[in-house]
Order: C-alpha cells, then structure tokens, then sequence
C-alpha cells in the first residue's frame, strides 16, 4: 500500500501552496517550540530536524514599512504606479516572527501619518487567471 | 559565536587605486578594472614585478546579469597579463568587494601567497533602471520577500520606518547624510556625483531656464530637498537622494605578507582586523533598526585589531541609503542606538567632524558599481592613511580606519581595520 504523505515538506513551494488555500502557515520546531515564518526544515535555535507546520492566527502588528513608487514589473502589471502606490511591510506576527508582506487597507494619501505597530490581520491577494493565478500575502488594517 | 582567531600572520596593503565611477557607455567591466590597476601599479611607491602576484579574487556581483558575461576572474586576470595565477570572483551581493578583500587577507595569512591583488568591478549602467532593480532584487530572500513587492529602496525604507517610529527621528534628518556625502564627493575627482546638492541644484534651475521653462522656486537646498520636482520619493520615507546611483566602475588594491612590504614601501597599511558576519533576511530579524551581521563583523574585528571603536579615525562606511550611513554608525559603536542621525545632523561625521565618515562621498556620491565598492572603500582609506586624500585630506593623524561593508540588507557584513605604524 502507497504511504499516505500527511506533512507537506518544508519548503516555498509547500508555503505557497498553502497560501493558494487561504492559509498562512508557521512551521514549529517540536523539540524546543520555536516558530518561523517562512518555513524551515532544520531549527535555527536547536538545530532539530523535527518540525511541524502550524497555522498561524493571522493576527500581527506592522513592525515597518514603505509605500513604493516606483516597483518592480509584476506589480506594474497588476495596476500599480506612481500615481497608484502600494505598501510592504514587515508584520510581527501574534506567534512572535516577523513576515514580509503587502499591506493593504491603509490611508497612503499621509504615509507620515501611518504608525509603525498598527494592529493587522492577515488577507490574501490574488491575481491572473487559470494556472497563472497567484496568491500573494497580505496584512489589512 | 565562533571565537575570534588572530591572524597568523601580517598583512600589509600596499597600493590602492580606482577608476573612475560613472556611467560609461563604452567601456565593460574589464575596461573599467584595467584603468583600476594601472592606478594601483601607479600608487606602489618602489614598484613592483606583476610576475610576483600569486593570486587574485575579484568582489564582482553579478556580470550575469549586468553583462551578460558569468566567469569573469579569469577574463580580469588576462586583462592585466597575470594569466596563468588563480583568479576567483567572489559574490555575497554588494558586500562582494569586501569579502574578496578578506580572501586576500586569508590567502596571505595563510601562508599560501605573499602577493595578492584584490580587486571589484562591477558594469550596472548597460541596463534600464527598472532592469537594474530587479538584478538587485535577486539579493533578496527571493522567494519570500520579493512577492510583497519590496524592491531595495523599500527594504531600506521599511527600516528607515521602524527607526523613526523607534527613535523619533525625521525623514528630513536622513538629508544632513546626503549633504554631507555630496560635500566630500564634490573633492574627489573619481567620484560619479562630484557636486555638492547646492551645485546640483543650481544647475537644475539653469537647464529650465535654457530651455525656457519657469524655473523652480527653490531658495535654499531644504527647499530642493523637500520638492517632489527636485528630489522625489522613491519608496517613502526614502527619496532620490537618500539613495545611491546605478554606476559603473572598479577598484583593485595590492595585498602582501608583512615581511616583505618593504619591498614595495616604506609606508605600508596594516590590514589588522578582518571580520564577516552573515545575516537572515530583514524580516527575520528581532529589530529593524540594527544590523546584527554588522555588530558581530564589528566586535570580531575590533577584537582581531585589539582596538575599540573610540580609537578609529575614520570610516568608510555602507551608505547604499542614507539610513544605512546612521544605522552603520551605531552598529559599529561610533554613537548609541538612536543617537547616529543626530550626530549626523551636529556635523560629526564630517570632515572636519570628531568621526569622519565616507569622506570619499560613500556609495550615494561616489557612485556604487555594487561589486567594486568594498575595495573602493579600502582605497579612500589608502589616500587618507598616505596623507594623499587631496582637498579632502583630513587633519591629523589618521593612524587607524575602517570599512564596513554590507550585502543586501545585511545578510552578509565584512569589516576590516586599517592601521599606519610610520
């Protein structure tokens, strides 16, 4: 009989995947309980090999930011400019590790004004059609 | 943290020389390297016989993608006539220059060589901006951190964010880094932005009124700086001159074994501490404002030197963004935490300041062909140990000097300490 494969390995392409289903994942290190996002095979802290994938609660805060201009040519593509800016950001997730990501859902119009800390919840962001749909990680205000 | 080991034995620079930095639509990396050497062979007082060379590493980061051309050690060697000696090219993304510099240092305190040339070159300009943005992006933690959209300016931005959330500084205060880079560029003749921003500035209100456009109502240089017509944001809270350019250019400095540095001069640089250090990805990091690569690089070399920052003289320092210059100078313990950009704005980092740094004009006026500026920086501080810094000599004795290069955001940091004995 085939082995059932219940843990998906811990690499980009298995982050991704569960970024298309809506879910943001933490990989935890069984031996000493350290969390991390991205994903990672060994833990940094012990050196363990023993990891799992958690999901994480979505809740987080904006530990820094930029509003971009001028960006590369897939966030052209999906609208974006000079005249029509987007944000990334690095979020501190509840589980205590940090993120990058888009932020959405803030007043740009005074990027002074924006607050590094503002509580987030984790969004997902599509774009194309078919197999050339991405999801794309997301933090709203 | 693994334990600081001495060298086993000296080594000493003993010549240093660059091309000039710019955009250059006819000469390629090789172009740019040979004009480097040739200013290298120039500078060692005695001379010397290039058959001595017994190897050479290249900081170079990415030819692949700039060029067109991968390999590229090789090429270099036989473009100065130093064929058949091992000639390895050496990427860890901007701080490829430094990390070369330290292979040099390795090479010759191994014991394996007595002579080894290190150069960096690096031919960005062939490209479009947007090209060249996304070839620095491959720096990055690609898969994770590229599809939030950050480019480098906003990786350096993001930081620029927490620091002034952390420490109340302003965007404005990044500008006194600007100035003053643009101050010591506007004296080095190799420098790709060699104007002051007043000049600068000056010469944007003669082009309107050459063409017969209104011209800009800026009185001051806060003015300019302030205007989006004058100095636009690129990726908030940065603007255009908080960056560094896209430039061309290359640098090349001779390193020999201690013991025979008489051979080339009378007065050798002492390369006495020679640290690296590798970093996570920015959002991997417990704080956004400090680069932990660079604090470690930092204590390791300063151990390896048996100095502390107090005693350095001057700095050359990674200045990609102007946020980079104020947290690399609380990094490497010139100011305290949140205490760099005010020491900036109170003209301690100047010239004529109690800390000079980039006394060369940095990355942001000097220019940044990003594999070429860790020896470029080893360079200014050969000028300014040999008393041959020109009109931006400092006063005084500067008997001990640092570089500090990094890669990326600060996934890799090298530090080297420099001291002059006579």
């Amino acid at each position: 009989m085939a082995e059932v494969i219940t843990i998906r390995p811990f690499t980009a392409a298995a982050f991704n995947q569960y970024l298309a289903e809506h879910k943001l994942m933490t990989v935890k290190c069984t031996k000493c309980g350290g969390v991390y996002a991205p994903p990672r095979a060994i833990c940094p802290k012990c050196h363990s090999e023993e990891m799992e994938w958690v999901e994480a609660s979505g809740k987080g805060k904006l530990a820094g930011f930029t509003v971009i201009y001028s960006g590369p040519t897939f966030m052209v593509e999906q609208g974006f400019d000079k005249k029509n800016p987007y944000v990334s950001g690095i979020v501190e997730l509840e589980e205590g590790t940090f993120i990058s990501a888009r932020i959405t859902g803030l007043d740009i119009s005074k990027p002074v004004e924006v607050k590094v800390g503002t509580p987030l919840m984790v969004d997902f962001v599509e774009f194309g059609e078919g197999e050339a749909k991405k999801t794309y990680l997301a933090f709203k205000a | 943290m693994p334990k600081v080991k001495s060298l086993p034995r000296g080594v000493a620079m003993v010549g240093a020389g660059m091309s000039k930095f710019g955009a250059f639509a006819e000469k390629n990396s090789r172009d740019l390297f040979v004009e480097s050497y040739k200013a290298m062979t120039k500078s060692v007082d005695k001379g010397f016989d290039p058959s001595r060379i017994d190897a050479m590493y290249i900081g170079n980061f990415s030819s692949d993608q700039f060029e067109h051309q991968a390999h590229l050690a090789p090429i270099l060697a036989d473009s100065v006539g130093l064929l058949p000696i091992p000639a390895t090219r050496v990427e860890d993304a901007c701080a490829s220059g430094g990390v070369a510099l330290r292979q040099g240092v390795m090479a010759i305190a191994s014991g394996m060589a007595d002579v080894v040339l290190v150069g960096g070159a690096e031919k960005m300009t062939a490209l479009n901006t947007a090209a060249v943005t996304e070839a620095l992006a491959t720096a990055a933690d690609v898969p994770f951190e590229i599809p939030a959209g950050f480019t480098f300016p906003g990786f350096y931005a993001a930081m620029a964010s927490a620091y002034m959330a952390q420490y109340g500084m302003k965007s404005e205060h990044l500008m006194n880094v600007a100035i003053k880079n643009h101050d010591n560029a506007a004296l080095n003749p190799n420098a790709q932005f060699g104007v002051t921003i007043q000049t600068w500035m000056e010469g944007r209100v003669a082009a309107a009124l050459k063409k017969g456009k209104p011209a800009p109502t800026w009185s001051t240089i806060w003015d300019f700086l302030h205007d989006e017509g004058g100095n636009p944001t690129i990726a908030y809270p940065l603007r255009l001159f908080d960056c560094s350019p896209v430039s061309d250019g290359a640098a090349a400095v001779l390193l020999v074994a201690e013991e025979i540095a008489h051979e080339f001069t009378d007065h050798p640089i002492h390369i006495i501490g020679s640290a690296q250090s590798s970093g996570s990805a920015l959002h991997d990091r417990p704080s956004l404002t400090s680069i932990p690569a660079a604090k470690t690089a930092a204590a390791n070399a300063y151990e390896m030197a048996g100095v502390t920052a107090k005693d350095i003289r001057i700095a050359e320092v990674h200045d990609c963004f102007t946020i980079a210059e104020v947290i690399a100078s609380e990094d490497l313990g010139f100011f305290a935490p949140g205490e760099g950009f005010k020491a900036a704005e109170d003209g301690m980092t100047a010239r004529n300041g109690a800390k000079p740094i980039n006394t060369s004009g940095g990355l942001k006026a000097k220019g940044h062909p990003v594999g070429a500026s860790g020896v470029a920086q080893a360079v200014e501080v050969w000028k300014q140990m040999q008393g041959q810094a020109e009109a931006r000599q400092v006063d005084g004795d500067v008997n001990l000097a640092l570089t500090h290069n990094v890669g990326a955001t600060g996934s890799t940091c090298t530090v080297h300490v420099f001291e002059r004995r006579n």
